[in-house]
């Protein structure tokens, strides 16, 4: 009888260990309060506070404020030295003192989980922080990136060296943060995590201390910057594309030339981004135009780019929720449970701890992966559709009469200025 | 030639006006959107007691060093033992302050006696890495009165808490900035002014 029933000791011994677990929990009063027969009072907690709310006002004055700047800096006084000092001046203030959060390029999550999420209300500041310098950006394209933006400022001042990258090399890293900023918004859209936020590379910096993956990150960046101008704002950063976009139809812009260009080609080696367009007079090439249906195909073709690649993110959905942490800690459960691996990490172990079930887990963990079922084809469409439209641009090719910055790649950084030899202003 | 020149660049400038008011929707819609979400309150991250399971990643995953974590009592919870869990390690020698018999390995609970058989347990901040083995200790044997918190005089409030990524138990999350502790102090919360409002317990 015992011998049959031997078998199952383990297990009954594991249900009372986790049942006497849940007792300990639920009761953790062991000890009643003491009855102090001395005059003893309680002590007072002091608790710190954090800076007053109205502190993150000053912060967003402080944005437009030096936005307005850079954006007179750069179109009516086109002063390079200027901007400089507003770099010196962001970097020392929303990078250093405030240690690089909240950033507008951040900013972009918390307002995707809180369109996606009813129950997040985002703070007044980074609603603020995300919508002032797009806004800027449509008036005077992005003197954000120039001047204002804490890691584009710390990559200006260190950019010594001009070295310029091959056009066709350029034009294929520059997809990349198109990819990052899809997956920024679909994974903080699900309330999963903010990647960017993860993987800045520059806070560990500000901050003076980090993880150590992140300072070597950051400094590899930096190094590279020396050389290769802003690698950061270049193949990666998020805000860049939407500051791309928007600067892209701006009312003013920073012009190379402050009168007439005379087609000189001064300003031709002075940008170390690649982003000035050539113009087309001296050359005289006619420029073949692409036929109607040409165009109809091309548009096409953008079409089932996107289509596809919102199929290709439909089916790879599962595979990107497994980075969210619900559902590896239901594959890790799961695991097992079905194939007797065990399960060893801090999550499982809290999760053994507390009173949730397994079905809630799994439950839990099936809502997730729909979630990212969900807008994961919308990531795709808009991948597809944004590096379609990027190869036609390429492709199109209209005729320049002048020197010209390409207005969505330009971060206004304004070192054009002095390589353009006309310098007083005709009005 | 000229002509198509000027064709051209007036098609340009529609484009763009046209670009420009397409973008200036979306621009627009989004505070509107957000218009009744939006709070002017700021938030801060706090851990819920309750969730937490003092596993020690507060102390390695805080973006500061030491990290923005520390154990606080709740001292109208607290037992005043004078065998605390929490205080003396287990199997120690003797029921003293000796360092080798305290469980806190930074030292940072100092023992204060009040009256027999009572002791006052208090926790030095300064010397208090967020370690959670005296939290584990005196939830598993004792009150469970010590328990983590995010001390916002120490908290740099980033965007996204790199301990809350990765909190085993979700216990870290976003509260108003004007509650910012979630103290296990009774159902006492602390508001802004620091006093302490015993709030209505909901259960």
């Amino acid at each position: 009888m015992i011998k049959k029933y031997s078998r199952y000791l383990p297990y009954f011994l594991i249900a009372v260990m986790l049942i006497w677990h849940s007792v300990l929990y639920a009761q953790q009063m062991r000890y009643p309060r003491p009855e102090f027969e001395t005059q003893y009072t309680y002590p007072e907690y002091q608790y710190n506070y954090q800076r007053a709310p109205y502190w993150e006002y000053l912060d967003v004055a402080v944005l437009i404020a030096a936005l307005s700047i850079t954006s007179w800096l750069v179109i009516k006084k086109r002063s390079r030295q200027g901007i400089m000092w507003v770099s010196v001046f962001s970097l020392a203030y929303f990078g250093f003192y405030r240690q690089g959060c909240i950033c507008a390029v951040g900013s972009i999550q918390n307002v995707s989980l809180a369109l996606f999420n009813s129950d997040y209300s985002i703070p007044l500041s980074a609603l603020l922080f995300f919508l002032i310098p797009l806004i800027f950006a449509l008036f005077s394209g992005r003197v954000f990136c120039a001047g204002v933006c804490p890691l584009g400022a710390i990559q200006e001042l260190t950019g010594f060296k001009k070295v310029k990258v091959n056009p066709k090399l350029e034009a294929v890293l520059g997809a990349i943060p198109y990819v990052y900023l899809g997956l920024a918004v679909l994974y903080s859209a699900v309330g999963s995590q903010f990647i960017i936020c993860r993987y800045d590379p520059f806070v560990g910096i500000f901050r003076l201390g980090g993880p150590y993956t992140i300072i070597i990150f950051g400094a590899l960046l930096l190094i590279t910057g020396i050389y290769i101008n802003r690698p950061y704002c270049r193949y990666l950063c998020p805000y860049g594309v939407l500051q791309g976009f928007f600067s892209r139809f701006s009312w003013k812009h920073l012009t190379i030339t402050p009168a007439e260009c005379r087609n000189c080609r001064l300003c031709e080696p002075s940008c170390p981004y690649g982003v000035i367009l050539p113009s087309d007079n001296l050359k005289n090439t006619e420029v073949t135009e692409i036929g109607r249906k040409m165009k109809l195909i091309y548009g096409a073709l953008i079409l089932m780019m996107g289509l596809s690649l919102a199929y290709f993110f439909y089916n790879t959905a599962p595979l990107l929720a497994r980075m969210d942490k619900r559902v590896s800690l239901a594959r890790e459960i799961r695991l097992e449970k079905e194939k007797g691996i065990k399960a060893v990490s801090e999550a499982a172990q809290a999760f053994n701890e507390s009173a949730r079930t397994e079905e809630e887990l799994f439950e839990e963990e099936v809502a997730v992966i729909n979630r990212f079922r969900a807008g994961a084809p919308w990531v795709g469409l808009f991948l597809g559709l944004s590096l379609g439209i990027r190869f036609y641009r390429r492709i199109i090719r209209h005729p320049r009469t002048e020197y010209e910055p390409d207005r969505g790649r330009c971060v206004s950084c304004g070192k054009c200025f002095e390589y353009c030899p006309v310098k007083i202003k005709t009005e | 030639m000229e002509k198509r020149e000027n064709n051209i660049k007036s098609r340009r400038e529609f484009f763009r006006k046209a670009g420009r008011i397409t973008l200036a929707v979306p621009l627009l819609s989004i505070p509107a959107l957000l218009a009744k979400k939006a709070y002017s309150e700021v938030y801060v991250w706090q851990i819920d007691p309750y969730k937490c399971t003092a596993c020690g990643l507060c102390k390695t995953s805080c973006v500061l060093t030491p990290s923005a974590v520390k154990c606080t009592n709740a001292y109208e919870m607290c037992g005043y033992c004078d065998f605390c869990p929490g205080f003396l390690r287990q199997g120690a020698r003797a029921y003293d302050t000796g360092a080798e018999n305290q469980l806190c390995p930074v030292g940072a609970i100092k023992r204060k006696f009040v009256e027999e058989p009572y002791f006052e347990y208090t926790i030095d901040e300064e010397l208090c890495d967020a370690c959670g083995k005296c939290v584990q200790a005196c939830s598993d044997f004792g009150n469970g009165s010590l328990h983590l918190q995010i001390m916002h005089g120490l908290c740099v409030n980033c965007n996204q808490c790199r301990i809350a990524r990765v909190c085993p138990s979700d216990a870290i999350k976003r509260v108003p900035a004007d509650v910012p502790y979630m103290s296990k102090d009774l159902n006492k919360s602390i508001t802004r002014k620091g006093a302490a409002q015993t709030k209505k317990t909901e259960s």
